[in-house]
């Protein structure tokens, strides 16, 4: 998930050329009190006249409790946005609160339940109170951490290994497995580090995240060199699913690959695999199928 | 020293039998940095000369002092490659009573040769001479003041000119040995304060560029060109100076060691990034018309490998013997590409002359795969349009179009398409992209041209190929 400062016609109009699997416009911390209405004009228009290339796209309000929260709302989901991201979220009310404005919305155009909602937790209250979150809503598509914030919270700072977000990513993901949705890790902004830039998003891979979010395109190509699956894994993974198709038109239950038996989490596992084949461009869909 | 060849710059025109209506040359090797045609053109206005033709192979920012010498009727006809900046513009509202004549850098070597383009005096600055005119664009003492690497442009200039004055900031002991411009060449010398600051010839260091957009283009042209089928061992490149063009080389290193792939010269404008590739033994020889940096200056100077060409030896249509013809690839950019893959490097999508011709319709017709590498849009300016504002590299001589949006290539190169699909490149057609630019920007006003022909575009063959108008604000 790319960020894109929502005051920047220009990094809205291109973000979508260099293949990100979401763009992020964003009417909060990137665009200054004196632009907040001005960004959100701007971004109301690029999602109705840009075309992102079917890129999904999501918004950045401001909070609720600010005076652009439900006017951000308001202009977003009338210019059809995919998801809306919810900033510092601490409680699951707040996230029945920002369902109800786009409910209100939506009921005027006549489509409700188009927009979904993601929610952003970067406070201590929002860690502990994660899966509550998460399934505040049925339109809860992820949750993701917000690791700027929520590090001053802890009064802490942030370090390279982030030992200080590693239970708030434990619990983000766990949460987010929970309630049957996705999670986004946090970003990392020093674009002329790339080494460090690369170990995280090793790490968050490994605790199980789904994605990473970034600020510039040229940390695209790191994330999805980590999180693309090897050639290795899906070669096997492509045999467990044939595997289980040929065993499940035989009308057999339990199946062996390579010797080893093949029971549901390895074919959940595998067909994640190949979906993220897909996703990353390494494998074509008509291969998979 | 028995004979010597020094005299001021005044008494180098007097004796040069310059006459009104003459023809004077420069290179411009300096580039940015040039001080030589300021300054002689200053001198010729004082001495009353008027109604000369400035022939320089090419012309910039810094030559906007020109735009007085026109008014007072000094300089009444010019030839270029290219013209920029604020001299450019009042050319383009008509400056000139004639138009400018462009001709690109083998177009303009082969003019000479040929005596089509002939040059009564030539004014020649140099960063190391000798008093008998043994002249090189590399320093050579310890009072060296700049430094420019190769004379390439200047070459033509120095062997077809009627009387050479070369101009220099370092006067050296005989031999200025190598020399890149003889003796036997040259009438005078003209010591000079400096010739040139050869730190606007481009900065010293290697800079990758951080802009996304350039990266992007960089990595489809890096795989374009190793997917073409051209990138074989012995296999010979060009590249433009563009940020693209330059993250490009980046790439297509990164593939050459992994491959093992050796080229066996690079060729044309010389940079830091090519004298890097040719120091690692990935490069065999470095053939430098132009160093486009102190470091290729630098090496030009110090490595055997890394050698001078001239103009006609560099890209010459009517000289068999010229590089280009044993180029395998060439990268360049654009101002604009059309649908039938002409290519514009001269004239804005404003109408107003801001570029040069270079080496582009030479190096693109003679290569075996020439790459233009050019964004779909720059701003609200499309790049990829129906037809371009001016035709410099007519399309059959242009294979394949890099862009953000996809990669198109010429319908008269089917295999090369081919294997850029089979590579998973995404290969799209031409008309695509211009429709898609359309879509984004939409239909731009037809530009304000005038009636008056302010620049004729020659080909490198000698013929006109197309004529630039005056605008009208």
């Amino acid at each position: 998930m790319m960020f894109v400062p929502g005051n920047n016609p220009g990094m809205m109009a291109d973000a979508h050329i260099y293949g990100p699997d979401s763009i992020m416009l964003d009417l909060e911390d990137s665009v200054t009190m004196a632009e907040k209405d001005a960004a959100r004009l701007l971004v109301h228009n690029a999602l109705k006249s840009i075309d992102f290339g079917g890129t999904e796209m999501v918004v950045r309000i401001n909070p609720l409790n600010t005076p652009y929260g439900r006017k951000d709302v308001e202009a977003v989901v009338k210019a059809g946005v995919d998801v809306i991201r919810m900033p510092k979220t601490e409680t699951a009310d707040e996230v029945r609160e920002l369902e109800a404005e786009i409910i209100k919305v939506e009921t005027e155009l006549g489509c409700v339940g188009r927009t979904l909602i993601m929610a952003a937790i970067e406070s201590a209250l929002g860690v502990v109170n994660a899966y509550e979150i998460a399934t505040a809503s049925k339109r809860m598509m992820g949750i993701a951490l917000g690791a700027e914030d929520y590090s001053a919270n802890l009064k802490t700072q942030r370090t390279p290994g982030g030992a200080e977000l590693l239970l708030a990513r434990e619990t983000i993901v766990v949460a987010a497995r929970a309630a049957g949705i996705a999670c986004f890790d946090t970003v990392y902004s020093n674009l002329d580090d790339m080494d460090t830039f690369r170990k995280e998003v090793e790490l968050i891979k490994s605790l199980g995240f789904d994605g990473k979010s970034i600020i510039n395109p040229r940390q695209i190509e790191v994330v999805n060199e980590v999180f693309a699956p090897s050639q290795k894994d899906i070669d096997k993974a492509l045999r467990i699913i044939a595997a289980i198709k040929e065993a499940q038109a035989k009308g057999s239950g339990v199946i062996a690959v390579n010797g080893k038996m093949v029971d549901r989490p390895v074919v959940i596992r595998a067909e994640r695999t190949v979906a993220l084949a897909i996703a990353s461009g390494i494998l074509a869909k008509e291969e998979a199928l | 020293m028995r004979h010597t060849k020094l005299v001021t710059l005044e008494e180098a025109i007097l004796r040069s039998g310059l006459k009104d209506g003459m023809t004077i040359s420069f290179h411009h090797h300096f580039r940015g940095g040039d001080k030589v045609v300021n300054m002689v053109v200053a001198k010729l206005a004082e001495m009353g000369f008027k109604n000369l033709h400035l022939a320089a192979s090419s012309l910039s920012d810094v030559h906007a002092p020109l735009i007085e010498h026109i008014k007072s009727g000094v300089i009444t006809k010019i030839s270029t490659s290219g013209l920029r900046g604020e001299l450019a513009n009042e050319i383009s509202h008509g400056l000139l009573k004639e138009p400018v004549i462009f001709r690109s850098h083998g177009g303009r070597g082969s003019a000479i040769a040929s005596g089509e383009l002939h040059i009564d005096v030539a004014f020649l600055g140099a960063s190391s001479c000798d008093e008998l005119g043994n002249a090189s664009g590399c320093p050579r003492s310890e009072n060296a003041k700049s430094i420019c690497g190769s004379l390439g442009y200047a070459l033509p200039d120095a062997r077809y000119a009627d009387h050479v004055v070369i101009l220099t900031d370092d006067l050296v002991a005989y031999p200025n040995v190598p020399k890149s411009i003889s003796a036997c060449d040259v009438e005078s010398v003209v010591v000079v304060e400096s010739v040139g600051d050869s730190s606007k010839i481009s900065s010293g260091a290697i800079r990758d560029s951080k802009n996304p957009r350039d990266i992007l283009l960089a990595k489809q042209a890096a795989k374009v060109i190793i997917n073409s089928g051209y990138f074989n061992e012995g296999f010979s490149i060009q590249t433009g100076t563009g940020g693209a063009s330059l993250a490009a080389v980046k790439y297509i290193r990164e593939s050459m060691l992994e491959k093992g792939i050796k080229a066996s010269f690079a060729l044309g404008g010389i940079t830091a990034h090519m004298v890097k590739l040719h120091q690692e033994g990935l490069i065999g020889r470095l053939v430098d018309v132009q160093s486009f940096d102190k470091v290729a200056a630098e090496s030009i100077a110090n490595d055997q490998l890394h050698q001078e060409v001239s103009a006609v030896e560099y890209a010459s249509a009517d000289h068999v013997g010229s590089a280009v013809h044993a180029l395998d690839i060439v990268i360049l950019s654009a101002l604009e590409v059309d649908v039938n893959f002409n290519v514009n490097v001269l004239v804005g999508s404003d109408g107003i002359i801001r570029g040069a011709i270079g080496g582009h319709p030479d190096t693109a017709e003679d290569s075996a795969l020439s790459i233009i590498v050019c964004p779909l849009l720059r701003g609200r300016i499309p790049c990829v349009v129906p037809k371009v504002t001016t035709l410099i590299t007519p399309g059959k001589g242009v294979d394949v179009v890099v862009t953000e949006y996809g990669i198109a290539v010429n319908p008269a190169r089917p295999e090369i398409a081919q294997r850029l699909v089979e590579a998973g490149l995404k290969v799209v057609d031409i008309n695509e992209l211009a429709a898609k630019a359309r879509s984004i920007i939409g239909e731009p006003d037809a530009l304000p041209f005038g009636d008056r022909v302010v620049g004729i575009v020659m080909d490198r063959h000698g013929k006109v190929l197309d004529e630039i108008r005056n605008i009208v604000d």
